[in-house]
Parts: structure tokens; C-alpha cells; sequence
């Protein structure tokens, strides 16, 4: 076991990928020499050389477009995104070429591209430095969205996303980018990339987050135990496609659901939560889902976005919510 | 097999306008000269203040975000000349189009700095009236201000305020940005469309070696004005560290473009002498010789160097602008401070016109949720 935080996990998981896999390439801006602005690409380059650890142009469009070139020569280019609101120059790419060239080709052509992005807020930063953009894409048919909540999650799920041949936005909590747990860097993944993942186990209510909401939603657990209440939290881990089996079954225990995330609430993936919950579980539900989301503003200035963003209190409080019907 | 790169492949340095040398000596140039032949001993003089004020702005907002005041702040030491020229070059009625580092241009547009802190100290996301400086925000997604400044161009030329001679009339507009600005489609396009509507814009880059840790060779092959020649439009180098030649070379740009013909690129040929941000550890990624080299070239000195060499200004003059400096970082201290935090249902402000049903009920729900807390608190 080695303790790691998520920035290290993810740099393990990438150099492992490498090893196992000449044709795996690491491309963006800044990722070579400075090792990425968080430092998840760190010695990568000076490793694997520059051929395969690339310093690109800044242009957003050009580094997702050359990986579509190069993929289609063979290669399996992880591309970095250096803030989440920067992808939007390449979305483009990745909405129309990226997540179509499979179906279009009538399978024939594969797009095994991973494309990391940091998402989420609280780390006090200016504009398009916080946001969570993770519906756009989880809505786009042919992209596969995964997060990962924790190092263990993230040493294995960047190896996973590689591995597949689908493209794959892989959205990095980078507030707790720094947040530590043990690896057992040569073990087996014991999870495979598409599931949901029970973090915590409980009785009352069922709560479901991912990315950095997770461990908003371990701590509320924590907190509500002290007050009695059991909270089965689950790590959604799959944005695209949603494994919703563990939401489910919590739910027909619990019969109370809230659902958690930074990015904003209006056609969030809490909304497809909540729908598909309803579908499946509604003679169990004994309120409506509850949703604690960022509000349906753009994200605010550094100042007020504890506000903004759901923290411990907040998700209680839907909590409550659904024991007050 | 190793791929050829572009690295170490950088061109010898082309003709680059200068008018001032490193060491302060006034070199004449036969094509701009003319253009700054107006220039007094009095404008020579405001030049330094401005090029002094700016650096001490930046420099205080450094030390203020180390001392937690400020989110972030990225700093424009080593740009004051290529700023302060091409700035000082403007009418009052053009329009700039910034990026995020332009902080001595916003000065000299008479911007308070203290809402350039607000900004970095994360109160607000630009609070100065664009419309009444003519300095338009801040803008952080690399290369999106280039499209703008160019279709604000094409409303003057729509509004006949191009080439009618008269000079409280036609008016230009200059987009800034950096050198790996250049790679953005957005920075293209701004070139193409300029050039094919003949837009009044002048596209001033700062070439400041450097974008984040990716040196100039990541983003080009070719000096970076040489590019202007592919877009149909005229291109030229400028020493970015010498304030004249970035006034004299912005005021003819800016003036073929009031005149209706159309668009120039500058490159303004600098070097970023702190970090990227206040977040940048530079240190993984350049030599400290190159700082070194650069350092000897700096745009503050060489103006001095000039005016001392001229007895253009005297001590009591330099103190004296020391002590404007001073006094402006005092005020700057104190009144970052005093910067109140947005309150939390004001995020719900300015999102439309005028707010939806959602956003009231959402905005109603967040205060009814917090004066729970104060209830509380309270009992
Ligand atoms: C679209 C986009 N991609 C990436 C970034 C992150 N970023 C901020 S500044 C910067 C480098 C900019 O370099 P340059 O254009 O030379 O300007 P400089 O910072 O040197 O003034 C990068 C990559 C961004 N702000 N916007
Ligand atoms: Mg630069």
C-alpha cells in the first residue's frame, strides 16, 4: 500500500498506462516540461520523452483534433484540458467529431481518446477556473463520462479509461485533488470503470454524489450519525452511462433520496437521477427526490461561492427534507 | 524515433524597431521618428510616471496576494513599455479589448486599479464601465477578446467612424494578447476576418517569450508579425521594452486604422520577467540567466537612463514620482481591505435582464435557508 493523493494517483495510473502501452500518449498544454499546472503529469516527459509526452500549442480545438488524427493512426492520446471552461474552445471537436466518428462509421472507426479535465470549484480562483461542465458531455451520445472521488478510485479509473476503446471524458475533482488515501499500486482494479460504487453504507437515506460532492456527503453522513441517522452514500464513479443498480436498491431500503452535485441544478445529472429513480423505484419513495446542486447562475466570484457550492449543511438539510413528507 | 520538433529551431532576430537602446541612448529611425516627433520633455516625463505607477501597482497586488488579500494575480513585470506605449498611443475615443496582465493599460485608460484588485481578490468578475474608459473587461478564455475587438471594429466602420479626417471622430480599436494567444483559432479567425472586412483594429501582441511554461518555439516557427503578411495585412516587430517605440509604432498602426485601412498586427517583442501567475513556479521550466539577461534590458531603466542622459528630469523629479508610487500603493493596500465580499444572493443578480421565476425561487430558497441560520443562532 502507498498513500497517495488524487494528483499522485492519477500520475501513477498514467505512467502505468504507458509502460503497458507504447501507443499511449499524453498531450496539452503545459504537460511536458512543467508537468501539468497541477503537476498530474509530472516526469512523464522526461520519462517517456517528448513524442509521447507533448507540449501543444494553446489551442484547445488543435489538441483534440490532432488525438482524433492520431487515434485513427493507432495511438491512444490522453489529452489534458487545463481548466474545465477551457474546453469549450475543443467541444466542437469532441461533441461533433469525437463522439460521432464510431456511429458514423458504422463501427469501423474507433476513438480510443481520454480527455482529462479538472472540474469543480472552491479553490478560490478566477473565472472558468471552477466549473462543472460534465452534463454537456454526459448528454452527448457516444462520450463516456466518468469522475473519480478518491486516489484508489483514480489510480485505476485513468488506467480503465485508457483501456477502453470509446472515448472518455475523465472529470478530476480538483479540490481534492490533494485529498489522500492508500494504493495498492500493483494490485487489480476491483471494480470495472461503468459502476457506482456504495462509499458508505446506511439505512435512513440514501445519498448520491461524485467527483469532489463525495466527500461533502461522507462528512454529512458522519455528521448525521452523531445525530442518529444513517446515510448510505453512493459514488456515482459513471456519469455516461449511469450505473444506477446500488441507487435503486438503496432506494427501496431508504425510500429517501437526495442527490448532490456542484454543477448547476437545471438539466443536471441530478435530474436524470431523480427521473430514472422515479421510473424505477416510486412505490418505494416516501418523498421526492431531493436535489443540493450549484444554483442557475454562472459560477459566482471566489468570495461567495461557499455559498454557491452544496456543502455539509445543505445536504442535511434535503435530508430533512425528505423526512418532513 | 524521435519526431523533429520546432524546438531550438527559433529564426535569428528580425529587424526590430527600436528608438531607445538598453542603455538609454535615443537611436534614430527613419520611418519613426516622425511619429513621436511631438513628443515633449513633459510627455517624456508622464511616460516614466505612468511606466512607474504601473510596475508599483503590480508589484503591491503581488505582495497583497501573498498576504491572502488577493485570490491570484498575474503579473505584468517586464510589460510596462509595451503596455504604456501602445496605450498612451490611443484617442480617447478607441476601444480596448484586454486580456488579463494589461493592468498598466487600464491605468492609463483611468481605470482604478482598486477594481482591477476586486477582481483578483475574487469580489467580482469586473466592475470598471467599459463604456466610459473604453477599456472593455478582462477577458481570461485565451484569444476570445481578438473576435471581439474586431467586431466592435466593424460597428465603428458601420457608424462612419473611420476616415472622415476629422480627429475627435474616427476611431480604432486595439485587441491585446500574448504570444500563445497566436495558436487560437479564435486569434485566426480575428486575423481573417479583419483583413477580409478591412476592420479598424490593431492587433497588439505581446510577445512576452513565455506561455506558462511553453517557450515561443511551441507555438511558432516564424516571428510572430511575419504572420500578418499570410492574412494580407502589414505585420511589424517592436522592442517591447522601449516605451517610444511602442507609442511611435502603435500611433501609425492606429492610425491607418482610423483611417480606414485597415488592421495591423505589432509584436511587441518583451519578456515576462515574474511568474506566469502568482501560482507559477518558473523555476521548473527556464534559467534564471535568461531572467538575467533580460533584466538588463528593462523598460523602466533605459527611460531613466534616457531622461538622466538628456537632463530630462532631475532627482527631485524622480523622488517625486517615487512618492506618488508610494502613496498610490498605500491607498491600494488599504482600500483592497476595505473591499466588501458580494453577498450570497447577489449571485443571482445580472444573470438576464430581468431575473426568471426560477431564479427568484431559487434566490428566495438561499436566503430562507441562511436566515435559518441566523435564527439559530439567535435562539
Ligand atoms: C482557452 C484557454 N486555454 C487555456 C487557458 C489557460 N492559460 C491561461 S494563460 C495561458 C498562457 C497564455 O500565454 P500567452 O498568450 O502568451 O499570454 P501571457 O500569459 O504570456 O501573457 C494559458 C494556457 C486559458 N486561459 N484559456
Ligand atoms: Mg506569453
Amino acid at each position: 500500500m502507498t498513500s497517495l493523493n488524487i494528483v499522485k494517483a492519477i500520475n501513477a495510473g498514467l505512467r502505468r498506462s504507458m509502460e503497458n502501452d507504447a501507443k499511449v500518449l499524453v498531450m496539452g498544454e503545459d504537460v511536458g516540461k512543467l508537468g501539468g499546472v497541477f503537476r498530474v503529469t509530472d516526469g512523464l516527459q522526461k520519462d517517456f520523452g517528448e513524442d509521447r509526452v507533448i507540449d501543444t500549442p494553446l489551442a484547445e480545438s488543435g489538441i483534440i483534433g490532432t488525438a482524433v488524427g492520431l487515434a485513427l493512426r493507432g495511438y491512444r492520446p490522453v489529452c489534458e484540458i487545463q481548466f474545465d471552461g477551457f474546453v469549450f474552445p475543443g467541444y466542437d471537436q469532441i461533441v461533433n467529431q469525437v463522439a460521432k466518428m464510431h456511429y458514423r462509421s458504422g463501427g469501423r472507426l474507433r476513438l480510443p481518446i481520454v480527455i482529462r479535465i479538472p472540474f469543480g470549484g472552491s479553490i478560490g480562483a478566477v473565472e472558468h477556473h471552477s466549473e462543472s461542465p460534465e452534463a454537456y458531455f454526459a448528454h452527448t451520445p457516444g462520450l463516456k463520462v466518468v469522475t473519480c472521488s478518491n486516489p484508489l478510485d483514480a489510480y485505476w479509473m485513468i488506467q480503465q479509461a485508457i483501456e477502453l476503446d470509446d472515448p472518455v471524458v475523465f472529470f478530476e475533482p480538483k479540490g481534492r485533488y490533494y485529498t489522500k488515501g492508500e494504493v495498492d499500486l500493483d494490485g487489480a482494479a476491483d471494480l470495472p470503470l461503468e459502476s457506482a460504487r456504495v462509499a458508505v453504507p446506511g439505512t435512513d437515506a440514501t445519498v448520491v454524489a461524485y467527483g469532489p460532492m463525495v466527500k461533502t456527503c461522507l462528512d454529512a453522513a458522519a455528521a448525521a450519525a452523531d445525530d442518529g441517522r444513517s446515510l448510505e452514500v453512493i459514488d456515482l464513479r459513471t456519469l455516461a452511462p449511469l450505473d444506477l443498480r446500488a441507487v435503486y436498491d438503496s432506494v427501496r431500503r431508504t425510500g429517501r433520496l437526495v442527490v448532490v452535485h456542484e454543477a448547476q441544478r437545471t438539466l443536471g445529472i441530478g435530474a436524470e437521477v431523480a427521473a430514472r429513480v422515479t421510473e424505477e423505484c416510486f412505490y418505494s419513495l416516501e418523498a421526492p427526490v431531493q436535489r443540493v446542486t450549484g444554483y442557475d447562475t454562472p459560477y459566482p466570484p471566489a468570495r461567495v461561492e461557499e455559498e454557491y457550492l452544496p456543502g455539509l449543511d445543505r445536504v442535511l438539510d434535503a435530508v430533512d427534507r425528505t423526512f418532513a413528507y | 524515433m524521435t519526431v523533429e520538433t520546432a524546438a531550438g529551431a527559433t529564426p535569428p532576430d528580425p529587424e526590430l524597431v527600436q528608438l531607445l537602446t538598453p542603455e538609454g541612448q535615443r537611436v534614430p529611425h527613419e520611418r519613426y521618428d516622425a511619429l513621436i516627433a511631438d513628443i515633449t520633455d513633459d510627455d517624456v516625463r508622464a511616460l516614466y510616471r505612468d511606466l512607474v505607477l504601473g510596475r508599483r501597482v503590480d508589484g503591491e497586488a503581488v505582495a497583497l496576494q501573498r498576504q491572502g488579500e488577493l485570490g491570484l494575480w498575474a503579473s505584468l513585470l517586464g510589460q510596462e513599455a509595451a503596455q504604456v506605449g501602445s496605450a498612451r498611443a490611443l484617442r480617447d475615443q478607441d476601444h480596448v479589448f484586454p486580456t488579463y496582465r494589461e493592468h498598466a493599460v487600464a491605468l492609463c485608460r483611468g481605470v482604478d486599479p482598486v477594481k482591477l484588485l476586486a477582481l483578483f481578490r475574487g469580489v467580482d468578475q469586473g466592475s470598471w464601465d467599459s463604456v466610459e474608459t473604453r477599456f472593455h473587461l478582462y477577458t481570461i478564455v485565451i484569444g476570445a477578446q481578438t473576435l471581439h475587438a474586431t467586431g466592435y471594429a466593424m460597428g465603428i466602420q458601420r457608424d462612419g467612424a473611420i476616415g472622415t479626417g476629422d480627429p475627435d471622430r474616427d476611431a480604432a480599436v486595439i485587441a491585446y494578447f500574448g504570444d500563445g494567444a497566436t495558436s487560437q483559432g479564435d486569434v485566426n479567425e480575428a486575423f481573417i476576418w479583419a483583413s477580409v472586412v478591412n476592420a479598424p483594429v490593431v492587433f497588439f501582441c505581446q510577445n512576452n517569450q513565455w506561455a506558462i511554461s511553453e517557450p515561443l518555439e511551441r507555438q511558432t516557427r516564424v516571428p510572430l508579425y511575419r504572420r500578418a503578411a499570410g492574412f494580407g495585412f502589414p505585420g511589424v516587430r517592436v522592442d517591447g521594452n522601449d516605451v517610444l517605440a511602442c507609442l511611435a509604432v502603435t500611433r501609425e498602426a492606429l492610425q491607418r486604422a482610423r483611417d480606414g485601412e485597415g488592421p495591423t498586427l505589432v509584436e511587441a517583442f518583451t519578456y515576462r520577467m515574474g511568474a506566469h501567475t502568482t501560482t507559477d513556479d518558473p523555476t521548473r521550466y527556464r534559467l534564471n540567466a535568461e531572467l538575467e539577461h533580460w533584466k538588463l534590458k528593462d523598460p523602466i531603466e533605459r527611460v531613466k537612463a534616457y531622461m538622466v542622459r538628456g537632463d530630462i528630469a532631475d532627482q527631485a523629479f524622480f523622488d517625486s514620482v517615487e512618492q506618488e508610487a508610494e502613496e498610490l500603493a498605500v491607498h491600494l493596500r488599504a482600500a483592497c481591505r476595505a473591499l466588501p465580499d458580494p453577498t450570497p444572493a447577489s449571485i443571482f443578480d445580472h444573470v438576464y435582464v430581468e431575473p426568471t421565476p426560477d431564479l427568484v425561487a431559487q434566490r428566495e430558497a438561499m436566503s430562507a435557508y441562511l436566515d435559518s441560520f441566523a435564527e439559530e443562532v439567535a435562539r
